[in-house]
């Protein structure tokens, strides 16, 4: 009986000690990634081709999943504000909604699952069949090489694809909305742009989405950097990947939404 | 340079990407609406501004004609002082009064102005003397009570 309980204890101690080991080497290979993408901004093209994996392949998930976020917005929202005769403010809450939370949000979720896994599957993979020590004995090193490229294209990516989501939700909305409901054309429109800020709503969305970028690829890379090198070791290396990120967007999302509130009041 | 088949679809989406921000930036937000316009400022002060924010409404007749740009407490006075920048296309006579309503029942607060008789215009910087504070419900529930109650003794 005695036994089983510190058994549990201890792998329950056990647990937390590796995620904090883990959290202490994820930082300590960021900071290598950002020290070594030296190279990999000079040669763009690296990036180039790792913005047209992550970026380009993702657009057509982001946005057909924004227009139907925002068609469901603009349903629901009319439903409840129908009740207090303010039809109108439909746009203001799809806009707003969908410019503050839900396009970085969900568009950090679905990159993550979309994106963040086929890299953190394709470096593990590539550490399985040993390509990156090859890669090593040829002296060239494998972050600059593999790792950096990677990550500042899932950075770069992150900031385009939330504002595509975002525009395509409003589009979804004002479908809804103005097309099937009949909301009027022209005070849909005039009571977003009156009540919509450009700073603290759109420009906090775009730093909130690049910050997520930066946790996404972080995370994708480093879990196919860290991946045992088998075929189980990658597979839970990606569903990792997966649920890190999922959490680490959620949690950085009340941390920001925290400051950004701040400054607004 | 040789062209890769990268190229055309990685620029395509940055200038889908940005081209998305600068919409949402233009359309849905206020960028380039209000801001590109020179403004003029004048400052009012008020007993009490109720819930007025910066960057609220100024309405004269209910068109939108300027924005709250600043507020803050005069400890002179024991006032709330008001800046208010008003759009340099709309001028108002020196004795306008500024009031603060609110729209509808449940609406946001903002500032009134009703234009005066004088032949003297509003410039940069001056004051607006006739000012009419925001109504404050307990204050008014209150007075009609105090008056209900007045009404009884007489009887």
């Amino acid at each position: 009986m005695i036994s089983t309980i510190t058994e549990s204890l201890s792998k329950l101690g056990n647990r937390a000690i590796d995620i904090v080991w883990r959290g202490g080497l994820m930082a300590r290979f960021f900071f290598l990634v950002v020290v070594q993408s030296g190279a990999s901004l000079r040669r763009f093209r690296l990036i180039w081709r790792e913005i047209y994996f992550s970026g380009v392949q993702s657009l057509v998930i982001i946005m057909v999943s924004g227009l139907f976020v925002g068609m469901v917005l603009g349903l629901q929202g009319f439903q409840t504000l129908q009740n207090y005769g303010a039809e109108e403010t439909l746009g203001v809450l799809v806009a707003l909604s969908l410019v503050r939370e839900l396009g970085p949000v969900v568009a950090g979720l679905l990159f993550a699952s979309r994106a963040g896994s086929a890299i953190t599957a394709e470096i593990g993979l590539m550490k399985a069949t040993e390509q990156l020590k090859a890669m090593d004995i040829m002296a060239v090193n494998p972050i600059a090489r593999v790792v950096a490229p990677r990550f500042w294209g899932g950075v770069i990516s992150m900031p385009m694809l939330a504002a595509l989501f975002s525009a395509m939700g409003v589009f979804g909305g004002y479908i809804v909305g103005v097309v099937l409901i009949g909301v009027d054309n022209g005070v849909f429109w005039s009571q977003m742009t009156s009540k919509v800020d450009w700073y603290y709503d759109v420009m906090n969305g775009v730093i909130k989405s690049f910050v997520f970028g930066i946790a996404i690829s972080c995370i994708a890379t480093f879990e196919g950097f860290d991946a045992p090198p088998t075929a189980e070791g990658v597979s839970g290396a990606t569903t990792r990947t997966v649920v890190t990120s999922a959490l680490t967007i959620l949690a950085l999302d009340l941390v920001l939404t925290a400051f950004m509130l701040r400054s607004y009041v | 340079m040789e062209r890769t088949k990268y190229d055309f679809w990685v620029g395509l989406f940055l200038f889908a990407g940005f081209g998305a921000m600068l919409w949402l930036a233009l359309k849905v937000g206020n960028l380039g609406a209000e801001r590109t316009q020179a403004t003029y400022k004048v400052e009012a002060r008020f007993e009490n501004i109720g819930g007025l924010k910066e960057r609220g409404p100024v309405r004269s007749s209910g068109v939108l004609v300027g924005r709250v740009s600043e507020i803050h407490f005069d400890n002179e006075k024991f006032q709330a002082t008001v800046m208010l920048a008003i759009d340099k296309r709309y001028k108002f006579p020196k004795d306008t009064t500024a009031s603060i309503l609110t729209s509808g029942l449940l609406g946001e607060q903002y500032i009134g102005l009703d234009a005066g008789g004088d032949s003297a215009m509003l410039k940069d910087g001056d004051k607006l003397t006739l000012t009419q504070s925001a109504v404050v419900l307990e204050r008014l529930i209150g007075q009609f009570l105090f008056g209900k109650a007045a009404e009884g003794e007489k009887k």
